[in-house]
Formats: structure tokens, sequence, C-alpha cells
């Protein structure tokens, strides 16, 4: 499905430093059960967010007011574990529409790429301005630049350049996906499965 | 002539086009699906008002979300029923081979692959689950997708990967007794870290991977995805062939032969290059078990948790967190204390060599009493298998609890849930908080610690069991 485009994004943000944030914990698998892509938002960090009564838990990052916005920056290894797509629904379902992080896992990176989630990558030193900033200021924003793959703090104006392939840079700044792609090709396919 | 890996081989042989600074257009030979990560998939096929390409390449089965219990009669969870509908919905309408609960070959998707024959040597493999690594274990590139892939493959045969780096893992030497290959992995995990292998794909090589029997490489390959590798595979030799000759869908007759000096070239050249390199000693491997909330918080059960000694920051505090969720202290050792649960099943460990495992260990004794057992096949033909050897009867007679085909305790989806606050000592893969319950305990370890934990109760090394 095509998805929103994707070029520059200010926003504050909400942060997470937890290390190693599996899927699990981004959505836990008792609530993978529908067979549409609707309402995941609501169990986005379910186990951290409420507790077993369903209260929220008044401690946990998005359960508190002071922090808001569409850039979630997380800890480093973040969505390891599980191929579940339904973790990075829940996140744009949520609200937020880029991931910052010193580290992600390789599954959870394709599958933000593959709906239009944008997953940044920042030098652990950067990751540690941010939440530094954040901390200090919950109201400071971010401008995550696309097309120039720029991360910018523009209380201080300090930024940091980030990698991503053309070819996912194009899709997401135009809000194309893999399949428009990969059904253009399709006889090319037919002759390839062939010779096999 | 350029020396490669194995990997190399089997990947650029599967790229149909490399996309300019992108990815590589990369041709799938075989997909397997379930219940879970398939529907929205469908749906945005009929959104787009397009079919399924290939379906003679695509293999379905219901295995996350279904109860263990009862499988001849309706689901009860509304939920897991209607998902279980749609791929059996699914797959009546696109012409979909599906091995549906209570047929001779329904299970974990993982485990049936292998078993009908459908995996082979040299083939690319994706299912939407990260255990899809399983499959290397055969030689094939096999990995895990999320479900827009999914649906890409179903609509096309294809996804965009751009290609990972390469490392080769090789354990030399000779395993001590009571050391199975889920320690080999539970160890180079707990040594590499549960992000250690992010952004590469593991070949596991040396003389003990080669010891070891197709059931066994297939915990091993099962787990990459643990260290963060994308998945992980093992060159196919003579175990492989004999593990496949006669299964349903290997190659027959001339094919067969065929397929086998074809097969017998899949491996990497003397001299070729991986990204990196790491070399384990069999004899440094012993019994392990996880303390913590990801793979990679393993130690020998002998062992002391580690202490906080060097860390800082957030790494110190994500650490501090995770023993905190089990209820352990930094520094104590791990050996002696009281479990509640014990569960032998999941695609990690649910085959038939596991469960022959586990019934050896535990024949003529009883589990002990603060002991919940559950043993669940991953599959129709090993719970076959485990009555006509007689394994079941020994297990009940154990006390364990024999239960039907399908991922239960791994995962909390379907009915078998670990209580909060209680600890499970487990076969399969993942101990995340929450993973087997919210609340729930988990600490991983292989089948044979886990049946001497069954009958002392407490947290034990196999090895000191076997002479009682």
């Amino acid at each position: 499905m095509a998805y929103d485009k994707f070029t520059v994004l200010r926003s504050t943000a909400v942060p997470l430093p937890t290390e190693n944030v599996d899927t699990d914990q981004i959505i836990p698998a008792r609530f993978l059960k529908a067979t549409e892509r609707e309402g995941f938002g609501d169990n986005l960090f379910r186990d951290w967010r409420y507790d077993v009564e369903g209260n929220p838990k008044k401690d946990f990052v998005l359960n508190d007011p002071t922090y808001s916005g569409k850039i979630l920056v997380a800890g480093k290894n973040f969505g390891s574990g599980s191929s579940r797509e339904h973790a990075v629904w829940a996140i744009y379902d949520y609200g937020f529409r880029c991931v910052v992080s010193s580290f992600f896992a390789d599954i959870f990176k394709n599958n933000c790429l593959n709906i239009g989630v944008l997953p940044v990558t920042v030098s652990p030193e950067f990751a540690e301005k941010l939440f530094a900033a954040i901390e200090a200021d919950p109201k400071t924003e971010i401008e995550v630049n696309l097309p120039e793959q720029k991360i910018k703090l523009l209380a201080t104006g300090e930024s940091e350049s980030f990698d991503i392939n053309e070819y996912k840079k194009d899709n997401m700044q135009n809000g194309f996906d893999d399949i428009d792609y990969l059904l253009n090709m399709s006889s090319e396919i037919d002759a390839f499965a062939a010779s096999r | 002539m350029e020396k490669t890996t194995l990997f190399d081989k089997i990947w650029d042989s599967h790229v149909v086009r490399s996309v300019p600074a992108g990815p590589d257009v990369f041709f799938i030979d075989k997909h397997f699906i379930h219940e879970v990560t398939s529907p929205v998939a469908f749906l945005n096929l009929e959104k787009r008002g397009i079919g399924v390409k290939y379906p003679h390449r695509t293999i379905a089965t219901p295995d996350h979300n279904v109860p263990t219990v009862d499988q001849d009669q309706t689901i009860k969870d509304k939920l897991s029923r209607m998902q279980v509908e749609k791929l059996r919905e699914n797959c009546k309408k696109y012409g979909i081979e599906l091995h549906d609960l209570g047929t001779a070959h329904h299970g974990i998707v993982h485990v049936i692959g292998p078993e009908l024959g459908v995996t082979q040597p040299g083939m690319t493999i994706v299912c939407g689950d990260s255990h899809t690594s399983t499959h290397g274990a055969f030689g094939a590139i096999a990995f895990g997708i999320g479900t827009s892939e999914v649906e890409m493959v179903l609509a096309t045969q294809c996804i965009m990967q751009s290609k990972p780096k390469k490392m080769r893992i090789s354990v030399e030497g000779q395993l001590g007794k009571g050391v199975t290959s889920k320690d080999i992995i539970l160890y180079i995990i707990s040594k590499i870290s549960a992000a250690g292998a992010t952004g590469y794909f593991v070949e596991y090589a040396g003389s003990a991977i080669r010891n070891l029997s197709m059931e066994a490489r297939m915990t091993i390959c099962n787990m990459s995805i643990e260290m963060g590798a994308r998945g992980g595979l093992i060159a196919p030799d003579e175990t492989t062939f004999a593990f496949l000759k006669g299964k349903q869908y290997a190659p027959k007759g001339e094919d067969w032969d065929k397929a086998v000096a074809y097969w017998k070239t899949l491996k990497t050249d003397e001299g070729a290059v991986f990204d990196k390199e790491l070399v384990f000693d069999a004899a440094d491997i012993e019994p392990m078990i996880t303390y913590g909330t990801n793979p990679g918080m393993g130690i020998k059960v002998k062992d002391r948790i580690p202490t906080t000694e060097g860390m800082e920051g957030s790494n110190k505090t994500s650490y501090l967190k995770s023993l905190e969720y089990m209820g352990f202290q930094p520094g104590e050792p791990v050996k002696g204390k009281l479990v509640d649960y014990v569960f032998v099943g999941s695609c990690t460990n649910g085959r038939i060599e596991d469960i022959r495992a586990v019934a050896n260990f535990v024949k003529g004794k009883k589990k002990a009493d603060n002991i919940t057992a559950w043993i669940v096949p991953g599959s129709r033909e090993v719970e076959k298998l485990a009555h006509e050897e007689g394994l079941v009867k020994i297990l009940e007679e154990a006390g364990f609890e024999l239960r039907q085909p399908g991922c239960s305790a791994c995962l909390a989806m379907n009915d078998d849930k670990i209580p909060s606050g209680k600890y499970a000592v487990s076969t399969s893969n993942r101990n995340f908080e929450g993973r087997q319950g919210p609340g729930a305990r988990t600490m991983l370890a292989s089948p044979l610690t886990v049946a001497a934990v069954a009958v002392t109760g407490r947290i034990t090394d196999p090895r000191e069991v076997f002479n009682n």
C-alpha cells in the first residue's frame, strides 16, 4: 500500500533510552490477533504502559504528559526479536512517523521502511545529546530532513547526517512501496522463474 | 576463479535485478505462511486487485495462536478462530497447500517444512516469522520477513533486500557429555550479545557443527536471529542428504541424484573471505541457561549472574531493570533456584530428537512436586513418533503433560501461558519480558537441562543428575 510521503519532519520527541527493546515489548503477541491493520496503537508498549487491570502506569514515558511528538528516540538495539510488522503498525498508529536510535535490529528497520516510518540511525554520542536535550527541555524540537539526510536539534543547531539508500529514500519521499516496483517488472520475474 | 562463500553462491543465483544504489530484487523459492502474519497481506492483495503469482511456492499451516488441547473442536478464542478461518479461506481462494489442524502434517511451520522435505539445500526461503532461520540448517538462505514482504512474495515471488554482510562462526572440537546444540548457540549468543550479529548472515562451521544431527543443526540456525543475524546456514553434507532422502517433497530417482550432485557444490570455497570470523572451542561449552530478559543474557548453569562492574549509564539501568523483572540479584548463583514450570517444545526444540532426549533422561523418574511440566511436540509427525517409540508413556509416567502441536507457551499467544511472577525453564528461544505470559519469568535452556530441572524442581546442571 502506498503510504504517507516523508520529507521534512519537525517535532518534539518522546525519549525511551531502555536498551534492547524487543518487538514483544512494542506489542505483545496476544495483541496480534487482528486480520486488519487497525487499532494497534492502543496496545503499543502495552505491558509497560498499563498494569494488569489496564490502569496506566504513571512512570512510563507514554503516560507522562510532559513528553509528546511524532519522533520516538529509542535506546540501543531497538526492535529486536520477532519479525512482527505489527510492532511498526503500532508505532505508526500511535502517531510516530520517525524512530531514532543508535542501533536498530534488521527486520524491524526493513519493516519501518516498508510502511513509511523513517528509521534514523545516529551515533551513540548524538543519541546521548538527543536524550539530554529532551530531558533538559521536553518541548525541544528536532528536525528530521530526509532530502538532506540530516537530523538536527533546532535549539542548538547541532546536527548529524544519516544513511539511507537512494531507492528507499526516493520511495519514502514519494510514498511509493516495493510492490509498485516489483509489479512493474512482472515479466522479468516470470523469465527468471522459468529459468529455475 | 573468485573464492566465494556458500551464502554468496545462493544469494547471487537468486538476484533477478540489482537496483542501482538500492536493494536486490531477490527471488524466493519457498514461502511459508501462518495465520498471524498473513491475513493483512492477503487483504492488501485484494485491495490492489491482484492475486498470488505462484501459489505452489507457498505452504501454509496454523501454529501461533492455536490451542494445544482439543484441536478437533472449534477454537474457543474468537480472534484466534477468525485468524485460522481467514487462513483457510485464503488458502482455498488462492490454491495454497494448507496443513490444517488435525491433518497428518500439521505443526509448527519450521518443523513441518523440513519434515515434508520442502526445505532443501540451495533454496531461498522466507516466512513472516523471524525463526525462519531454522531452515538454514539445510544449506538454504532462510529468513523472517514482515507482512508487507509477505504481500510482496505472494504478489511477485520476490522481495527487495540489501545483501547482508557475512560472518562465519566455527565451533571446533568435541562437545562434552550433557552438552547439546542448544548450549552451543546459547553460549555463542552470550559471548557476542543479542545484537552481536545484526547486519550479518552467519555460516556455522567447524567439526562440532558437522558432527551434529539435522535436528541439532536446526536448533542452532533457529536462534541466529537471537543474536541479531538475519539468518544462519550450515553447508549441506551426507547428514543433510540422509535426512531428506525419501521425504515427501524430496526429489526422487534420477532427480535425486541430480539434486545431490548440485547440493554437493554448495559450500564455501577454501580461502573465501568473510566480513567477520569467530572461532569457539567446543570444550569451553557447558550446559547454559539464561538469567535475564534477552537471549544474550546467558551463563553456564554453574556460574553466577554477572555483577554490574564496568557498566554505566543506560546500559547499567537496562541491566538492573532486567534482573529486577527476573527477581534476581547481580552476582548470585542461579543453580538451586526453585522453578515453577518447564516447557519442552517450540520451533527451537520441539522435534523428535528433543523429545527423545527428555524421555531418556526422565525414564523411571518423577517430576518434582513444585513443577508443572508441559511437553508440546512441534508437529503431528513428532507426536506420532513419540507415541510409537513409547516416549509418551515414559513422559506421562514422569508427570509431564503432553499437549498437541503448536507454538504453545513459546509466545503467549494461545492459551498456554506462564502465570505472572512464575519461573519457567523453557526450551524455546526468547526470554523477553512477558514472552511466555505477562509477568512470566523465562529461563532458556536445553532439553536436557529442562529435564533435569523437571526432576529436581530447581535450576540444575543436567550432568549432576546423570549419575543418580
